[in-house]
């Protein structure tokens, strides 16, 4: 298993010498990541070499990294039956930046860049119908972004006196609260945030 | 003269009972011909993978319930899995056998609902009445393995959480040797019926390039001639210790993959005898005091078990950096998890792949030229729940 990524791994960093900016293999799966700019020609090789025929894409994910300067990961995962192997394709990109589609290769790919532009917002050349997709019609924002609110901005409900379903800006008996447990000695962080407001209250 | 024709365009659901649930589907007809179908999903969209970014390892679990809710152990599995390949623990292997024999159950549990409600589609009302029957027995067994039957929320990160009654084991068995009766009782009443395989043979052809195109995964892969099956392939747990078959469709209609979910029930029903059989004794989960929770009667005598627990539930554990990519062969098809840990104890991004949004995606390319009687049907052998669709 293990050997067969490896031999893998060889092979693509030979073949595509140069567009490879790095491999490894971890948990017993092989990642490459390689520049925006590479990604169709990368993806057109994987699917059509002899050695890899990796023909199907099982996903694409988005990650955010908000404090990063290329504060979007893309990893596309592709399957080989043929080889029974799996690898990860990792691309880094800057906010705004606007990268291929790659529907022409994989048909499939069409609904998950679509969740992929609804999730974080990056667009895609050449896609055939770049349109939101799991969200509701007319929502606003990227909700997978790290800086996008757990409780959103607005709700939905029934107004009986309009007779239609009414959007309002989103108001909760408590407010979230995420309780962080990762250093209980010194107290959580919100506790702590009391606690320095309320010397300050009292200096005042 | 040339005669204007205007193609009509048809709102098919959200509230329609054969839209298995909330999709709208926009069909563009030309008489009784589809031109042109637009799924809009998203209706039943809650947000999943945001909640688990804000969840503990133990509490982001039960979402996993709530998106396949026909078998919802399926998809505990594969998180369980992601998190254990991360953590790099080992899983008892009494444990390794009570996941599988309810990995088959949820099986068997989500190819009764759809070949059922798929014949209730096009016209057969007793399969499903029958069909619901042995649902519910099956999910008797959830509820006195877990405490509810459906949102079972019975699989940790691990093992699972407690081990099951011994009646049950002797109750599963009864049922697997009075279940193969059923099927041949269900598949009396479809699988020569004249309606139903006029409703069904050569309708939504997939060939085998445009079902990997479309990526397309478990019964939908095998029934157009793919011996593709994750539970062979890239086995996990104690898959290839056990003797099964894969059934594989030929022609990749509709009919061919009501087959092979019929045939998979029947070879589910031999892994769980198998199962049973083999059955062994020992922990259930991870003895690894820092994953799993202490038992109860240990919390009321050590002081290192009090701790434990109540680290467990407030913090949690924490998982090292990396990522994983693990799949399961859900009963829908390959259900998979991308976990990112940044070593925290809450996931820092857990994408999840759920088959039916690459089947339902392929919906334009199916229909179009059918009529529009046969939108039910293909829908019906796609095996769409929205719950894992819209996440």
């Amino acid at each position: 298993m293990i050997e067969n990524l490896r031999k893998l791994e060889s092979i693509i960093n030979s073949e595509l010498s140069g567009k490879i900016k790095k491999s490894l293999i971890e948990n017993n799966e092989l990642l490459i990541e390689i520049d925006q700019k590479d990604l169709v020609e990368t993806v057109q090789f994987l699917k059509s070499d002899e050695k890899c025929k990796f023909r199907q894409l099982i996903d694409i994910a988005g990650i955010d990294y908000p404090s990063e300067e290329n504060r979007f990961v893309l990893v596309y995962l592709f399957l080989s039956h043929e080889k029974n192997t799996r690898i990860k394709v990792s691309i880094k990109l800057k906010i705004d930046q606007i990268i291929n589609s790659i529907t022409k290769i994989f048909p499939s790919a069409n609904w998950m860049e679509r969740e992929v532009f609804d999730m974080y917002g990056i667009k895609f050349k050449n896609h055939p119908d770049l349109r939101r997709i799991l969200t509701d019609y007319g929502f606003k924002g990227h909700p997978l972004r790290k800086d996008f609110p757990l409780t959103g901005f607005n709700e939905v409900r029934y107004s009986e006196k309009e007779k239609k379903v009414i959007y309002e800006p989103v108001k909760l008996e408590q407010n979230y609260r995420n309780f962080d447990f990762e250093s209980p000695w010194e107290g959580t962080n919100y506790l702590k945030n009391i606690k320095e407001l309320e010397k300050h209250g009292k200096k005042n | 003269m040339v005669k204007k024709t205007k193609s009509l365009n048809l709102n098919f659901g959200p509230q329609h009972p054969a839209a298995h649930g909330v999709l709208r589907l926009i069909l563009e007809l030309d008489g009784e011909v589809v031109e042109k179908a637009d799924p809009h999903i998203g209706l039943l969209h809650r947000g999943t993978e945001k909640l688990i970014e804000q969840k503990t390892y133990t509490q982001a679990l039960p979402y996993f319930d709530r998106l396949d809710y026909v078998a919802p152990m399926n998809q505990e599995h594969a998180f369980a899995l992601a998190a254990e390949k991360l953590l790099k623990i080992e899983v008892p292997i009494r444990a390794k056998y009570i996941r599988v024999i309810f990995c088959e159950i949820g099986r068997i549990l989500s190819h009764i609902l759809n070949v059922t409600t798929q014949a209730l589609d096009v016209g057969a009302l007793t399969p499903s009445l029958w069909g619901f029957e042995e649902r519910e027995t099956l999910m008797t067994f959830y509820e006195r393995a877990s405490g509810s039957r459906l949102h079972a929320n019975y699989f940790r990160t691990g093992g699972v959480h407690q081990d099951i009654p011994l009646k049950l084991v002797d109750d599963i068995e009864k049922f697997c040797k009075s279940f193969p009766k059923i099927i041949d009782d269900l598949e009396g009443l479809l699988t020569d019926n004249r309606i139903f395989k006029q409703r069904n043979v050569e309708i939504g052809i997939v060939s085998k390039q445009e079902a990997l195109d479309h990526s397309f995964s478990g019964v939908m892969l095998r029934g157009s001639g793919i011996p593709w099956d994750l539970r062979r392939s890239q086995p996990y747990e104690i898959y290839k210790d056990l003797d099964f078959k894969i059934p594989v469709g030929k022609n990749g209609d509709c009919y061919d993959r009501y087959l092979c979910r019929i045939e998979e029930m029947r070879e589910s029903v031999k892994i769980i005898l198998q199962c049973i059989e083999k059955l062994p004794k020992g922990p259930v989960k991870s003895i690894d005091g820092k994953i799993s929770p202490p038992k109860r009667d240990e919390l009321k005598q050590s002081m290192e078990a009090l701790i434990h627990h109540f680290k467990l539930f407030t913090e949690g554990y924490r998982v090292p950096q990396g990522d994983v990519y693990t799949a399961v062969e859900a009963p829908k098809g390959e259900f998979g998890v991308y976990l990112i840990s940044d070593g925290s104890n809450k996931p820092y991004r857990c994408k999840i792949r759920a088959p039916g949004f690459s089947h339902l995606q392929a919906m334009d390319y199916l229909i179009r030229g059918h009529m529009l009687a046969d939108v039910p049907a293909v829908l019906g052998s796609l095996d769409i729940v929205f719950g894992e669709v819209d996440r």
